[in-house]
């Protein structure tokens, strides 16, 4: 069984980017540090990163605009070069050199153009289910254009496991529910504003650059970037495994959270 | 007040349960099981002919604009109508009203620069520039365009427009979504040092900040009646006399849908069908493309979840017919004192200088939109020209050859 999260993540602001950002950083756990890249919806302290901190010191910076960081700074950011460069910033301030990398959908896409960007800098990668690639026949499904009331069903085959249920549940109180749903669609809006309408930037030129020893994790019923995916990312990456997880959708670390925290683990402490 | 007519282009013969088979009016219907070429063509003329009817019978300008992809109104580039507009209506004193060319999606933006110059050089100086931010249907999903940078490009066109307008020297354009180097458009337009500009706007507080700093014309383009629009409107005008402006009536533009018969009864026999229609079938727009995230800016988006989240609207339109949405003052019905009636009761309560009606709604057939346009011209018209003449304002986002008499032009 899953344990519950023991403790939150402490805060933490860098003025990167000339100044123009104070990047938030979100930090939790004991042991050497990894660097962990959230999804497009925002960071959420789910019990993935909690089974994480109890091995590693997790760093998890948030895209700029979204979190805590200032809504407005994502006016600050144009293009995904500069978010991948503000990135390296944020690492840059934190003095992480030679760590391991882990980002999931929009994360995972993000990750792994800073471990292509970047080849010497992260010992090992592992994204789950990342966006990034594109195929006619099997188009990634545009999470944006989903009514909020049908997002968890495209998100999770498996509404029922704990880990889920925790990140499903909302604020009680009035005022931390309205913010808590604003910065849920205003983070889709600034992650949105670098994959939109197509999350194909071209990441599989550059895909070939990653030297980190390299593990993709998918769900087999994974709604939003269909399973065939994993196969088109291990063909751009040397030597990179595939982990598919039975009976999880676009969330395979929360669905089957038993089963992909320890892979996940036994992979970067191997 | 100046009065002119709106015209959507609808397609005007949409299943009957249109509303229960298909998922949306805009982005997705399937052209190819909805629509008829041979049919569009004709619709097209059609609203044609009945924008320079309406401008052969009085009214002041006719009203053209840009959408994509839908059922509800599909004129892409609404510059093509408004150069056969600006062509049949030479020798009228009436405005070719763009509200227009969506700037954020036009590349680049000195098109918009040059199609309008070349309409207000065909129409002897009668454009008014709309300026639209554009719809999330239209610009993010039909053309693509990232929610998040809409206003920024929004911004940055209309920059560029107006000193592609103005400027007496060639320039080179560094901007953040568009670079030119070498901006020298002709034709530039006739009225100087630009043609009056109108913002469309949907009742955000950037949008008014932008309307009054620039001192343009605001519109506020709404399907849901003057009662619902007060709160709005209210609002912009609390913003301009904030900034210190005049309370000139002709600062703010308003749509209203309007049907004229002879009698109450006799509207509503001949009418009921087509506004159904137009609020069931051409306002069956699926949320999620009305509000993807980003679209609104986070003051505006804390705002909407604070006040019970997405989807906008708290009625709903097809539990309604056709006395609701006389009743909710959606559509301004009846006989010409009816109409007359309402129609100054609104124009005074919201202070409304530029108004624009929709006197072709829905399904509406073509003898019947004539006949709408002819009532309202004939028995409307003439009395609420002249609602603000007792306060002495001057309409400066009118065009000036037509705001006293002129030699006509041709």
């Amino acid at each position: 069984m899953a344990e519950s999260v023991a403790t939150g993540p402490k805060g933490m602001f860098l003025e990167v980017w000339q100044g123009r950002l104070k990047a938030s950083v979100k930090v939790a756990g004991e042991g050497p540090p990894l660097v962990y890249v959230h999804a497009a919806a925002g960071l959420r302290w789910d019990d993935f990163l909690g089974g994480l901190a109890r091995h590693f010191t997790v760093y998890a910076p948030e895209l700029p605009g979204t979190g805590d960081s200032d809504p407005h700074d994502i006016y600050q950011v144009e293009s995904l070069w500069d978010v991948v460069l503000i990135m390296g910033d944020v690492l840059d301030a934190l003095g992480l050199s030679g760590v391991p990398l882990v980002g999931h959908s929009f994360g995972g896409m993000l990750a792994a153009e800073m471990a292509a960007h970047w080849p010497e800098r992260f010992s090992k990668l592992v994204l789950i289910s990342p966006i990034g690639l594109w195929r006619e026949d099997r188009p990634v499904t545009n999470w944006m254009a989903v009514p909020l009331q049908d997002m968890p069903r495209l998100m999770f085959r498996d509404l029922s496991s704990p880990a889920v249920q925790r990140l499903l549940a909302m604020p009680q109180d009035q005022e931390q529910l309205v913010m808590a749903q604003a910065k849920f669609v205003w983070a889709l809006g600034c992650s949105g504003k670098f994959v939109w309408p197509i999350p194909d930037k071209g990441l599989k030129k550059r895909l070939h650059r990653v030297r980190a020893p390299t593990l993709l994790v998918w769900g087999r019923d994974d709604a939003v970037v269909p399973v065939e995916y994993a196969q088109d990312f291990a063909s751009y990456i040397r030597g990179a495994k595939v982990e598919v997880v039975d009976g999880a959708g676009h969330v395979p670390q929360l669905e089957k959270l038993d089963q992909v925290l320890p892979r996940v683990l036994q992979f970067l402490q191997g | 007040m100046q009065v002119s007519m709106f015209h959507l282009m609808p397609y005007r013969d949409l299943p009957k349960d249109f509303e229960q088979r298909y998922h949306s009016v805009w982005v997705d219907p399937p052209w190819w099981e909805l629509a008829d070429a041979d049919k569009v063509g004709q619709y097209y003329n059609w609203t044609l002919d009945e924008l320079v009817y309406a401008a052969r019978s009085g009214l002041d300008g006719i009203c053209t604009n840009e959408h994509h992809q839908n059922a509800y109104g599909f004129m892409p580039n609404p510059n093509l109508m408004g150069s056969a507009l600006a062509k049949a209506t030479n020798g009228l004193d009436v405005a070719v009203v763009q509200m227009g060319s969506t700037l954020p999606t036009t590349n680049p933006p000195i098109r918009v620069a040059e199609e309008y110059a070349m309409l207000d050089c065909i129409s002897g100086g009668r454009l008014v520039a709309g300026m639209p931010l554009g719809s999330p249907m239209d610009v993010n999903y039909c053309y693509g365009v990232p929610p998040m940078e809409q206003r920024e490009r929004y911004r940055e066109a209309h920059d560029l427009i107006v000193k592609a307008w103005t400027a007496k020297e060639m320039f080179a354009w560094n901007g953040k979504y568009w670079q030119l180097p070498m901006v020298n458009p002709w034709p530039r337009p006739i009225q100087q040092p630009h043609p009056p500009i109108w913002v469309p706007g949907s009742g955000s507080i950037t949008t008014w900040d932008f309307a009054a700093d620039h001192d343009y014309c605001y519109c506020f383009l709404s399907y849901f009646g003057w009662q619902m629009a007060q709160g709005v409107v209210d609002g912009y005008w609390a913003r301009v006399q904030e900034k210190g402006k005049d309370m000139n009536p002709y600062r703010l533009g308003f749509l209203q849908l309007v049907v004229v018969s002879e009698t109450d009864a006799r509207a509503e026999e001949e009418y009921a069908e087509h506004v159904e229609y137009f609020y069931h079938k051409c306002l069956h727009i699926a949320p999620e493309f009305a509000f993807p995230p980003g679209h609104h800016d986070w003051e505006s988006l804390v705002h909407m979840v604070r006040r019970g989240g997405f989807g906008g609207l708290s009625m709903n339109l097809r539990e309604m017919g056709y006395r609701d949405f006389v009743n909710q003052g959606c559509v301004i019905a009846g006989s010409p004192e009816t109409v007359r009636d309402q129609l100054r009761e609104m124009a005074k309560r919201l202070r409304v200088g530029n108004l624009m009606v929709l006197l072709h709604i829905g399904s509406m057939p073509h003898e019947l939109t004539l006949k709408n346009i002819d009532l309202f011209a004939r028995e409307v018209l003439p009395h609420i020209r002249d609602i603000w003449d007792d306060e002495g304002w001057e309409n400066h986002w009118w065009p000036q050859r037509l705001r006293k008499p002129q030699p006509a032009t041709r």
